[in-house]
């Protein structure tokens, strides 16, 4: 203890310690919610109430804005997981996301329409296990031909994904010919809202079980080393022995997968699907989380901490700006702002220029104080 | 060119291999438009013998056309801007909230597009090219940024009844040399409407620029090699900023001429347009990666975009999902096509 404070008491360690802290990489995430807290105690003390309530159905559920806030950010923070890979490993971003959902959720329905509602549980454990395999693999081929035209054909992945995103909502429409399909199923909004007798909304416990299957991976395989050598120096990787290709491809599936994950919550949800409304947006919100993290958006070194921690900051800021009667549509152009303010944080150039006025400054005083001493 | 023929045998290599480069991908999007119009006359013959089809593919895509030309000078840059739709869709919920609730006049109207896509030009040609952020990132911003204050000015539909500006939209240019003849038998000559000949001027505006200006060729110097630019002393970062000047203009024009085409005001209004714009530059032959590209190449790659989706339609196939898919389908082939150029240069390269 008495080192520790002998450390805080010598100003220039309580410097150091101060720097170490505003150059993590959790810091932007963390100062940015610790701001949208702070701005909420003081505007509306009572965002912060959570209460167990009966919902319609005769379940205990919790309710309240953070609660919603964690259930919302469910299908943002699992594709931020494949998002940052992504633009670890190729330096840019996968702006297909919100199609390719739309195109995942379409199959998932496909599949479960075709079954009554009076089959018993287990048979439609089955059936639910059977459309989410066949959605992930359809969403993992998509993230694949992606990835193909990024690592194989060398085109921008933001516009290699534009193939995708022109053309996933008309897919999705067309798997399901263009049909508006609904669920009567009960059991079907399990996974998309309550299961009876647990207060907790579905959507977090697979978040959690998304966030530590990606942790165990990036714990036990080499794919954060190799990805952030990917994007770091492609051909030096090559000479390495890393086939730089495979890995690009490999982003892309997992993405993929990520978003087959979103797909199946997102139609969950609501039971049904809107083609060209479902997930609208999501691809904004991905990039700003990765943005938000911390992360290069040109690829390189990455911190999933900190991409996941952004985009519950998002969902924080999206939540807050409903409360103050924000139209969904007007929304975007609030977040643009954050965007722009973020970029303008982030940008070497500033930070170039910050660091030229810190230099100035001392040394102004520098030599302000060798001019005393002359005197 | 012809004074250099007879010269060494290296110097007829690198001339050809530059004719290669440009040239080639302009003239595979000539020949697949060309060939795609004559089957469409041969096979389909709904209205694609008559000139008149020709001009209201021309009309419907004005905007297109003139959106399409500022992003081919970004791209040629190396750069890229992906908020031109949403701000063609600000631009006319603004003129149209301008003309209707504020009485105001055509002219303060059209100054308004200007002014606005002036304004997005500057803001994201000084955020791209003087602190060195990412051209997507950038204009993504730009492009929510444009899409929530159009929200904010109005979220509902908004239809013109100003007259003066009703006047302006049904001018008509005709074309008397050109027509068909109806079904009572009557000449009726091929018309455009007031938005074509606005985006045509600007294309041959935009191809001088780039022909013969020392602004122009430095666009592709830029796009090029941005190092070796520098080191020949033109300013790189000014000449980048001016390429999202004159596409942040290009945008507010061809708002206008949508607004023109359009009549109203919509938060629905040019939905997609900027992955239209860019699906055109690219099949038009303009390199994703900068330096390549060519004004004509771009307004045939409006028209092919546009004459296959008419070809779409008029098949049958009218189901809405159709023509997003053969764009996406057609924008892959293209992509792929330049991938396999630039693969094919390096090698030479080398």
């Amino acid at each position: 203890m008495t080192a520790t404070d002998t450390k805080v008491n010598s100003g220039k360690n309580v410097k150091e310690f101060i720097s170490k802290i505003v150059h993590n990489q959790l810091f932007i995430p963390l100062a940015a919610l610790l701001l949208l807290v702070l701005f909420n105690l003081i505007a509306d003390p009572s965002f912060f109430k959570i209460a167990l309530e009966p919902s319609s159905e005769g379940n205990l559920i919790l309710s309240g804005n953070l609660i919603s806030i964690i259930d919302n950010a469910s299908e943002l923070a699992i594709l931020a997981i494949g998002m940052t890979l992504v633009t670890s490993a190729s330096g840019g971003q996968d702006i297909s996301v919100g199609s390719a959902i739309a195109i995942a959720g379409s199959v998932v329905l496909r599949i479960v329409k075709v079954y009554s509602t009076d089959i018993s549980n287990g048979q439609f454990f089955g059936v639910i296990v059977f459309s989410f395999i066949l959605c992930a693999v359809v969403a993992a081929l998509f993230g694949a031909f992606n990835g193909a035209l990024v690592a194989y054909f060398k085109i921008q992945p933001m516009v290699a994904t534009l193939i995708l995103f022109t053309a996933g909502r008309s897919i999705a429409a067309w798997i399901n010919n263009n049909d508006n399909i609904s669920i009567n199923d009960t059991r079907f909004a399990y996974f998309g809202n309550f299961i009876p007798g647990i207060p907790v909304p579905t959507p977090v416990f697979i978040t959690a079980i998304c966030l530590v299957v990606i942790a165990l991976v990036l714990k036990f395989t080499n794919l954060r080393l190799y990805s952030q050598a990917v994007g770091i120096n492609s051909s030096s990787s090559r000479l390495n022995g890393i086939n730089p290709k495979t890995i690009k491809l490999l982003t892309f599936i997992i993405l993929g997968v990520c978003v087959a994950v979103c797909g199946f919550i997102k139609v969950s949800r609501t039971s049904s699907i809107t083609y060209s409304v479902i997930a609208n947006n999501i691809e904004m919100d991905a990039i700003l989380a990765v943005a938000l993290g911390g992360n290069n958006l040109g690829g390189g070194k990455f911190n999933m901490t900190a991409s996941v921690l952004g985009a519950y900051v998002i969902q924080f800021l999206t939540t807050t700006l409903y409360k103050f009667k924000v139209s969904s549509s007007a929304i975007s152009a609030y977040k643009a702002v954050v965007v722009i303010l973020l970029i303008i944080m982030s940008a070497p150039v500033v930070r170039k220029w910050i660091n030229d006025m810190k230099n100035k400054r001392q040394a102004a005083k520098a030599s302000s104080q060798v001019g005393k001493e002359n005197i | 060119m012809s004074v250099n023929s007879n010269a060494l045998g290296s110097n007829k290599l690198k001339r050809r291999t530059s004719l290669t480069d440009t040239n080639l991908l302009l003239i595979i999007t000539v020949v697949v438009f060309v060939i795609m119009y004559i089957c469409a006359v041969v096979f389909l013959k709904k209205g694609f013998t008559k000139p008149q089809m020709f001009f209201n593919i021309l009309n419907e895509n004005a905007s297109l056309l003139v959106l399409s030309c500022g992003m081919t000078l970004v791209m040629i840059t190396g750069g890229i801007d992906i908020s031109v739709g949403q701000v063609t869709s600000l631009v006319c919920m603004a003129c149209a909230v301008h003309l209707e609730h504020n009485n105001g006049n055509v002219i303060t109207s059209m100054l308004i597009a200007l002014g606005i896509g002036l304004a997005f030009g500057v803001v994201q040609g000084f955020l791209v090219a003087y602190l060195e952020f990412q051209p997507f990132i950038v204009t993504l911003a730009g492009l929510f940024f444009a899409k929530g204050m159009t929200t904010i000015i109005s979220s509902d539909r908004i239809s013109i009844t100003n007259e003066a500006f009703l006047a302006l939209c049904k001018t008509e240019v005709t074309i008397p040399f050109l027509g068909s003849v109806n079904k009572k038998g009557i000449f009726v000559p091929a018309s455009m409407e007031i938005g074509v000949v606005v985006a045509l001027v600007i294309v041959v505006l935009l191809f001088c620029l780039l022909r013969w200006t020392k602004l122009g060729r430095n666009f592709y110097a830029v796009g090029g090699n941005n190092q070796s630019a520098n080191m020949l002393g033109i300013n790189v970062k000014l000449t980048k900023f001016l390429a999202h000047v004159l596409c942040g203009l290009c945008a507010g024009i061809g708002g206008y001429v949508f607004f023109l085409h359009a009549c109203s005001g919509s938060p629905l209004h040019a939905q997609g347009a900027e992955m239209n714009a860019i699906a055109s530059s690219i099949i038009g032959g303009t390199l994703l990666s900068g330096g390549v590209g060519n004004i004509v190449g771009t307004l045939f790659g409006v028209l092919s975009l546009s004459t296959i989706k008419n070809i779409v339609t008029s098949l049958g196939l009218e189901d809405p999902w159709w023509t997003n898919i053969t764009v996406a389908a057609m924008l892959c082939l293209f992509l792929l096509i330049q991938s396999i150029i630039l693969a094919r240069k390096n090698k030479n390269k080398k």
